[in-house]
């Protein structure tokens, strides 16, 4: 366009803010609001392990009287459940990894001075935050926070009088997971744009690190999928405070009709799942690559299969997308239908494999450095394929049917989606800790952290899978009173016990990160010796990234031990580097 | 990056996937994920409609003529934008305003044939249970009846037409900030006080006025954060929404309104 002038390209590299209030409140750099996403994820993922925590007093002491909260009443229980969950999904493990760190790094990492839209990114992270005050304000409200799980399936979500806190805590948590979606649109948006459009000179796509793989495929999935939970969410609220009947069929409440007939439950499943098998991978994507990145740095050996791993995230983005009836075996749906889900669902084997592989292929023959990042990182593999091997039992109606209701499940989603994924994110705070905050942190804290996090959460989640195998139903509050399950719960106990020992290891992550923040030593511009753009940059970066100039890119972002040259790693910008035959 | 490689600027980016600059980029993407998002809408329509036995055909020709206006509405502003964007080419700040002005005003024009539609319907009786009743008015027998024994018919009809009334609404804000900037404030804010304090309690476009209110705030704050001169790149990509939206009607006009019309 003619009149767009250069200037427009300019205001990227807007100019440095002067004042608290720009700099670090209102503020357009990718890095504070990286920075602010990552602290909301903070607070967020200890309200919802206290929640957690609160659930497995419950399911071990019925009634006991707990300090202020006093007795927990099977409603609140599930009040818990449902809000355990739905802050972790979305709070946690959709806002740290791409909000939090793709904000921060995916500029950075492609040698550009911002996002492509500075101020929609401001508004992405406080829309998200709006979100998590408005899910928060459903646990003051007249009735508590819902009980409709974080599935929020109808019609238990969609009639006011289906419980207590179904009515406006209910509204609350629809509202807030549509502001949450918003918000996630416009991050989506913006990433994608930023990958396409700012990259470096000499950054083709196939020298993006696969970080930047991650973030970019991930903002995909969520610019697809967070636009139908949208949809969803107006509909539910439309048949909770205007009386349509999307989601409701003909019923009665304690003798009462309804007043709805004719919806259909299963519709908010198709759309809810829709959305939420692809949210799984929202949460699992970046984590893998910050995995294949840290396997890499920490192993000082090219990423195995670069090309391969780049195909097989892309090839786990598309498939996320044909899978989410394998939720759903359980609705009654065709033979045929859930054959064909079923089939999808473990063609995803597949390019998980190829990861899998690929990471070990990277370990073998490396020069490790068991530094902090790098157990974290090892620890994601671990998690990843003993949370990932159960997928493929629950991708068969078969043995879904008999396993979905049970422990099994949450032994299985924990694992994969949560733990991997929160493993993720603290190897990924391990590693760029000193790039955000110019300070290393404690090594030996991070080493007591990870060694209770990894015993901590297989403890917790191991007995899960046998819980559910020998049919503990998941779900359902005071469960200690049923007499066939009562040799179960030694477990239960078990579980509960390792809970509390893993929380409590959390706080040496929180000590640590605070206490370095102000009083870790010093940290190097390259404290890791890596080769991508962050690291050739000063610690903190300035605001513009690169202190007034673009790099230039010659090389692809793993080359560690390359023969010939000067020290074990080539930078990326770097001049390049000659073939070896 | 592209914007500078449209002006041959030797640029310290990779050229761009697609050759063309990020604000067109991102509107393309929002467009992708809006598709989804009436794509849900209209699947929730289609799964109604075909689960339900006896989908009632009660549109009358009064309805189907008010709705094919409304379309010549919106076809009209197609075209509108079309020489809005022509003139901002051709740097031409008059005629590129007067042209955005004339889509607004076609684009007014559709919310307003949409609203009074709403509104007879309600008020003879296709409703949804919690809109509150129109006092004094005569209801048909047939609306009512509809409402009663095909709730979803009235549902998705209301959900369908309201989100896409809602995207001509914020079209007309888009298109006004780029138009007018800063001036188009106070103007968005008499048009929620005419729009409140213009409709009677009982209408659904009383409290959804608010939107225009809301709205004045979100435009207030992003003009405060960036305020910048628009250009015509911003008049093309806006233009993107414009269609976008009018071909969203394209799918809601006959799915809605033609496969529901009486003589069917």
């Amino acid at each position: 366009m003619a009149t767009h002038d250069f200037a427009a390209q300019a205001s990227h590299a807007h100019e440095a803010p002067q004042g608290f209030i720009r700099k670090w409140v209102f503020s357009l750099d990718h890095k504070v609001i990286g920075l602010q996403y990552y602290f909301l994820a903070l607070a967020a993922v200890f309200v919802g392990m206290f929640l957690s925590l609160l659930m497995r007093i419950h399911l071990i002491w019925p009634g006991a009287a707990l300090p202020i909260l006093g007795e927990i009443k099977p409603e609140t229980y599930l009040t818990l459940v449902t809000m355990h969950g739905t802050i972790m999904v979305f709070f946690v493990l959709t806002t740290a990894p791409q909000g939090g760190f793709g904000n921060y790094f995916l500029p950075i990492q492609i040698g550009a001075p911002d996002m492509a839209f500075p101020v929609l990114n401001m508004l992405s992270f406080w829309t998200t935050l709006l979100g998590f005050i408005v899910m928060i304000a459903a646990f003051f409200v007249a009735g508590g926070a819902p009980l409709h799980g974080w599935t929020g399936y109808a019609p238990l979500s969609a009639l006011q009088s289906a419980g207590p806190g179904e009515g406006l805590g209910a509204d609350l948590w629809i509202i807030s997971i549509a502001i949450f979606c918003i918000g996630a649109l416009m991050g989506a948006l913006n990433f994608i744009t930023t990958t396409l459009d700012m990259r470096a000179k000499g950054m083709t796509m196939m020298r993006m690190p696969l970080t930047v793989w991650a973030w970019f495929v991930t903002a995909i999935l969520g610019l697809l999928a967070f636009g139908v939970l949208l949809s969803a969410g107006i509909l539910l609220l439309m048949d909770r405070n205007l009386g349509t009947s999307f989601f409701v069929p003909l019923g009665t409440i304690n003798g009462q009709l309804t007043g709805h007939k004719g919806g259909s439950p299963l519709l908010w499943q198709h759309l809810f799942w829709f959305f939420g098998h692809p949210e799984v991978y929202i949460a699992i994507l970046p984590a893998m690559g910050m995995c294949s990145q840290l396997l890499s740095v920490f192993s000082r050996k090219p990423i195995f299969g670069y090309k391969a791993m780049v195909y097989a995230i892309l090839a786990i983005g598309f498939l996320g997308f044909m899978v989410w009836g394998h939720h759903m075996f359980m609705s009654g749906m065709s033979p045929y239908t859930a054959f064909a889900f079923s089939v999808m669902t473990m063609a995803i084997g597949v390019p998980s494999a190829i990861k899998t592989f690929n990471w070990l292929g990277t370990l073998m023959r490396g020069k490790i450095r068991f530094s902090s990042p790098m157990l974290f990182a090892i620890g994601f593999v671990s998690l990843f394929v003993s949370g990932g091997i159960s997928g493929p039992f629950l991708a068969q109606p078969v043995l879904d049917i008999p396993l979905h209701d049970t422990y099994f499940v949450p032994g299985h989603f924990h694992l994969i989606m949560g733990v991997a994924s929160i493993f993720g994110i603290f190897a990924a705070t391990y590693y760029w800790f000193p790039k955000m905050f110019g300070r290393m942190m404690n090594e030996s804290m991070a080493r007591w952290h990870f060694w209770f996090s990894l015993i901590g959460t297989y403890a917790i989640f191991m007995p899960m899978h046998y819980l559910g195998m020998a049919g503990m139903p998941r779900r359902y509050s005071q469960m200690t009173e049923v007499a066939y399950l009562h040799d179960l719960i030694p477990l239960q106990k078990f579980i509960t016990y390792a809970a509390f020992i893993t929380i409590a290891g959390q706080l040496i992550f929180l000590v640590n990160l605070f206490w370095s923040m102000f009083k870790g030593p010093k940290a190097s511009d390259n404290p890791w010796e890596a080769t991508t753009l962050e690291w050739i940059t000063t610690t903190p970066p300035p605001h513009d990234n690169f202190g007034g100039h673009t790099p230039v890119v010659h090389n692809g972002p793993y080359e560690y031990s390359v023969p010939g040259a000067p020290r074990d790693y080539v930078m990326q910008n770097d001049p390049e580097i000659k073939p070896a035959h | 990056m592209a914007d500078s490689a449209l002006q041959n600027i030797p640029s310290v980016y990779e050229p761009s996937l697609f050759g063309t600059y990020s604000k067109k980029i991102g509107m393309w993407l929002f467009l992708l994920s809006d598709t989804l998002t009436f794509g849900a809408l209209l699947y929730a329509y289609s799964y109604g409609r075909i689960s339900t036995g006896g989908w009632p055909t009660p549109f009358h020709s009064e309805s189907i003529i008010n709705a094919t206006i409304m379309t010549a509405f919106l076809l009209t502003s197609s075209l509108t934008m079309v020489l809005a964007v022509r003139a901002s080419v051709h740097r031409d700040a008059k005629m590129q305003t007067l042209w955005l002005l004339a889509t607004m005003l076609c684009g007014t024009g559709f919310i307003v044939l949409h609203g009074r539609e709403w509104s007879n319907l309600i008020a003879e009786g296709l409703s949804l249970p919690m809109f509150p009743k129109v006092p004094h008015h005569q209801v048909a027998a047939e609306f009512v009846n509809v409402s009663k024994t095909v709730p979803q018919f009235a549902a998705t009809f209301f959900g369908l037409t309201g989100m896409h009334m809602l995207h001509v609404t914020l079209g007309v804000i888009y298109l006004g900030v780029v138009a007018l900037r800063r001036k188009f404030i106070p103007i968005l804010l008499v048009l929620w006080l005419v729009a409140w304090l213009g409709t009677p309690a009982y209408s659904p476009f009383h409290y959804g006025a608010h939107i225009l209110l809301i709205a004045a705030i979100v435009c207030g704050i992003i003009l405060w954060l960036k305020p910048k001169v628009y250009d015509s790149s911003d008049v093309e990509v806006a233009g993107l929404y414009w269609h976008f939206v009018d071909l969203v009607w394209m799918f809601i006009f006959p799915l809605v309104y033609l496969m529901s019309a009486k003589i069917l």
